[in-house]
């Protein structure tokens, strides 16, 4: 059986490659023009002296406070000089150690809970009433339980990050093409089968867009938990500059913490995109 | 011993202010080996149920369907379901949706993949085997689905309108590839169709629905060689009759209202 009137479509047009360098400046223009024109303008509002330095650093002196934490230049930022990598590091792992325990249990919560009836009806009301209680009112407690160390941020930011990748594993699973389950079933498939084989990928795309709001959640619980519970990271680097008047070190973490959280993003962005790629083309997102 | 067995099926179903609303009556029909057998009816009528009842899809509320002699409980991999979307799974190419059944049984991928192959060009989709669902037409899609059923080589396949969605043209190609193929592999064949042209292109026995309650009000042998000339006076004489009583079943069922 052979036919030819029947043509496959063409693959969907992506963006014309940018040709050549000038095309590749103006967008590179439109991109940095607004944070330069801002930093500019802080640096400029910042030595015209309206506010003393010491409470309002300039952009120069926020770099070098960063220069100094990250490699140990001058010592300027005092028993943090050179500690970048560590405090860094620090607060990478909780974020890492919470997250990973949350997106594990929350995916494996979540798809018994789509998929089971009965799960749902025991299991999920109970989870409901805790989803409103917010993570951060969890610290004294976590304290309690854990104590001054990693263990309390871990748990926090398991909070934060655990029902976000729960409820969008839930509206995932369920939203799963019931002929999709038939199909499965008409090969063959046992119900383990239908889970790990279809209902899970189908609710793949779901399952990201909460990791993707998790890690957001997790970088700020990281935070907040390193300012009360925690005596190491970032977090605990900005709490404590604040309390010794270094506005430069608190700006030069605060930037560390946005740097991270958007690079952590990137990387969940650039896994999404190979785990998905077959959603290319289908949705307006990759366009 | 017949393939489909169909033993006073019943498929009642309740409304949602607890009215039983019956989609199938007491349905009495044998399917023989081979068959290719077109449910003809309305929508409405219940013909997707009684095919979805044979897939296992839906239980009887009473009677029971049998294929090759055993009574269906569940879905399975001796009876192939081609459905009226293409449902293929949206994540895996073209040859890994032809192969699925296949890696459900744990088959490596050299021989998934090599046995694939076979019904893909089976099918006419040779040199799309690395293309993902949402870069296929409807009617490649389709292909893709029969290929799936075929692959596991079922001694039933049901279709459930599965050319509904396509362009005239591109139906008339699948339906004269479907006899081709059907010919060659000699399953039985059930396929659900509200199109009298369809039903008589492709059927050697029609069975006419009536509508609620849904049940078989006639089954109709037709053996007019293939490929059938749809211009031909038997033809059209086979279509008068069917449309006559399609016109006698609702001008009923407006009287009965």
């Amino acid at each position: 059986m052979a036919s030819a009137t029947e043509t496959a479509p063409l693959p969907a047009a992506h963006p014309a490659p940018a040709r050549g360098l000038p095309r590749r400046l103006v967008a590179l223009a439109e991109r940095a023009a607004l944070p330069l024109l801002l930093v500019a303008g802080w640096e400029a509002f910042a030595r015209s002296g309206a506010l003393p330095a010491a409470l309002l650093p300039a952009p120069t002196a926020v770099l070098h406070a960063l220069g100094d934490w990250l490699l140990g230049l001058d010592e300027s930022t005092q028993t943090y000089s050179g500690h970048w990598i560590q405090d860094a590091l620090a607060s990478l792992t909780r974020v890492a150690a919470g997250y990973a325990i949350a997106a594990v249990s929350a995916i494996v919560l979540g798809v018994a809970i789509g998929w089971w009836r009965l799960v749902e009806r025991t299991v999920e009301p109970t989870l409901q009433m805790l989803r409103p209680i917010p993570p951060v009112s969890w610290i004294p407690l976590a304290i309690i339980w854990f104590g001054i160390a990693d263990k309390p941020a871990i748990f926090l930011v398991f909070l934060g990050a655990f029902f976000p990748v729960l409820m969008n594993t839930i509206h995932g699973v369920r939203g799963v093409d019931r002929n999709l389950i038939r199909a499965g079933a008409m090969m063959g498939a046992s119900e383990r089968q239908l889970l790990t084989d279809i209902v899970l990928p189908a609710a793949l795309p779901s399952i990201f867009s909460g990791l993707r709001i998790a890690i957001g959640s997790a970088w700020m619980l990281t935070v907040t938990a390193e300012m009360v519970a925690v005596k190491s990271g970032l977090g605990y680097v900005l709490w404590d500059s604040y309390y010794f008047l270094r506005y430069d070190i608190v700006l030069a973490a605060m930037i560390s913490i946005g740097l991270l959280g958007y690079l952590s993003d990137l990387g969940l962005k650039a896994l999404m995109a190979s785990v998905l790629h077959w959603q290319k083309g289908t949705t307006v997102q990759g366009r | 011993m017949s393939a489909i067995d169909l033993a006073d099926v019943q498929k009642v179903f309740r409304d949602r202010d607890g009215r039983d609303l019956v989609a199938v009556d007491r349905t009495r029909a044998t399917i023989e080996k081979g068959e290719f057998v077109c449910l003809l009816g309305p929508s409405g009528c219940g013909k997707s149920t009684l095919l979805n009842m044979i897939a296992g899809f839906e239980r009887p509320s009473a009677g029971e369907v049998r294929v090759a002699g055993r009574v269906v409980e569940r879905p399975g991999a001796d009876r192939g379901v081609v459905f009226q979307q293409p449902t293929l799974m949206p994540w895996l190419t073209v040859i890994d949706n032809v192969a699925f059944h296949l890696k459900l049984k744990g088959v490596g991928k050299a021989e998934r993949h090599a046995r694939a192959k076979t019904y893909i060009d089976l099918v006419g989709l040779a040199g799309f085997e690395r293309h993902y669902p949402a870069e296929l037409s409807g009617g490649m899609s389709q292909r893709v689905g029969i290929a799936r059923a075929l692959l596991m080589n079922p001694a039933v396949i049901l279709m459930d309108e599965p050319f509904a969605a396509l362009d005239a043209q591109t139906k008339i190609e699948m339906q004269e590839e479907l006899v081709t193929i059907w010919q060659r592999v000699g399953a039985t064949v059930v396929f659900v169709t509200h199109s009298v042209d369809e039903a008589l292109v492709l059927g050697n026995r029609i069975a006419v629905m009536s509508r609620r309650p849904g049940r078989i009000r006639e089954f109709i042998p037709f053996d007019l060689p293939r490929p059938r000339d749809v211009t031909s006076p038997e033809f059209n004489d086979m279509k008068r009759r069917i449309l006559g009583l399609i016109r006698e079943e609702s001008s009923r069922a407006r009287a009965a209202a």
